[in-house]
């Protein structure tokens, strides 16, 4: 056994070395399944922006299943970085839901919130609302306190779902031990 | 079922940490909730060489027309994951100050020169045993507001991805014997002081280059998965 690396924070610099263009594009006009775009926020305890937050997601593809290499039309991996207002979006595709030892697990996107202020990332995942009876099933929400869920089911909005991020105080994002 | 260890106490820095005063708004205040680690957590995005930009394993040379000012360095290392095995073909990110400790970033207002020949931002791909390495220049510390007086120990930003989504890593390596390092809340903040030390890479006389560059060695260990996963009871 190695012993780990500890975790630093990205700071407040970290587009010098992170800002990849059109990261937060995962998909082209032919990737298979429903293209949506995924917009949110980041706020503070003050409920006021954080304008140098980085966003990472990781998903499955349209049918449920994880790729992640280079080679692959769909990694399934991107990154943002918030602007002035803490906004993020991504292009990608809906994920499917997928099987596993642990059960039948609900579409959702895995997504990481780093950011000067926090010296070790936050995980969390997005659910989405129209997908009501696979949430409910959910082996991971159902460790979540009922009345914290919704912090947790991105919203449709016009043409994309919102899902915002509180990183503390009244609604509290639910952030995950991973 | 779970497929990590946990890890330990002290060794990732917990947000809820006062004397970083950036925290204070934005450390969540509900613990956060373990879960299984499913397909989704135990596997991950891999970038390899593709994701590589041109000339950013040497961060001296990268603008036509000069070369970045400041102590040549070599930052080399070896990637693996907790259990010894080598985290192949994997990106390594860095970024960080020039010489005079000046990111080249418009929210910097530090008053220190910009090196018109030095970006701050690098690229590597590990080999086949996990082995990484940069040419780059000693980063200079540099003040910042947290408290009267602070400055930042030297630093070089590092981003990783391992094998996992549990296993992604963002971190930072500092210089041995830099005496802000006690001082500094953010590399404080881990409570384990050997943690801590592992962020501190080594002087490496063997790797220096006569005439040209010293060197400095910074391993790295990810999370990594387990052979036989787990169930947690409760």
């Amino acid at each position: 056994m190695s012993a780990l690396t500890p975790s630093q924070t990205v700071g407040p610099y970290f587009r010098i070395g992170l800002d990849w263009p059109e990261a937060n594009r995962l998909v082209g006009a032919d990737t298979p399944g429903q293209h949506i775009l995924l917009r949110g926020q980041v706020l503070d305890g003050d409920g006021v922006a954080v304008p140098d937050a980085m966003i990472e997601i990781w998903q499955a593809d349209a049918a449920g299943v994880h790729h992640g290499g280079g080679g692959d039309a769909f990694r399934g991996a991107g990154r943002c970085g918030v602007d002035a207002d803490g906004g993020f979006v991504f292009e990608t595709v809906k994920p499917g839901a997928f099987s596993d030892a642990d059960g039948a697990h609900a579409p959702h996107l895995n997504l990481i919130v780093f950011a000067r202020g926090l010296l070790t990332h936050l995980y969390t995942r997005v659910y989405f609302e129209d997908e009501a009876a696979a949430n409910a099933a959910d082996p991971v929400l159902g460790l979540v306190p009922a009345d914290r869920r919704a912090t947790l089911v991105a919203r449709r909005e016009g043409d994309h779902y919102r899902f915002d991020l509180r990183l503390q105080g009244a609604g509290e994002t639910v952030f995950f031990d991973v | 079922m779970r497929h990590f260890a946990v890890v330990p106490a002290g060794c990732y820095p917990p947000n809820d940490t006062p004397a970083y005063r950036s925290s204070e708004k934005r450390a969540p205040r509900e613990a956060a909730i373990r879960i299984p680690h499913t397909v989704s957590e135990r596997c991950g995005p891999h970038y390899g060489a593709e994701a590589l930009r041109p000339h950013a394993a040497d961060l001296t040379t990268q603008v036509a027309g000069g070369v970045a000012q400041g102590q040549r360095i070599i930052v080399h290392g070896r990637v693996s994951d907790e259990h010894g095995r080598p985290e192949a073909n994997a990106l390594v990110e860095v970024w960080q100050a020039n010489a005079a400790g000046r990111y080249r970033h418009d929210g910097d207002r530090h008053d220190a020169p910009l090196d018109p020949y030095f970006t701050g931002a690098g690229q590597v791909v590990t080999d086949a045993d996990g082995r990484y390495e940069f040419v780059t220049i000693e980063p200079g510390a540099y003040p910042w507001g947290n408290h009267h007086n602070a400055w930042r120990p030297r630093h070089i930003h590092f981003s990783l991805f391992g094998q996992a989504w549990a296993a992604r890593l963002v971190t930072q390596m500092y210089f041995p014997g830099d005496p802000l390092l006690p001082l500094d809340p953010i590399y404080m903040g881990i409570a384990d002081g050997a943690a801590r030390e592992r962020l501190v890479s080594a002087f490496d006389l063997e790797r220096t280059v006569p005439d040209h560059a010293l060197a400095y060695r910074f391993d790295i260990v990810l999370r990594g998965r387990l052979e036989t996963p787990w169930e947690e009871r409760s």
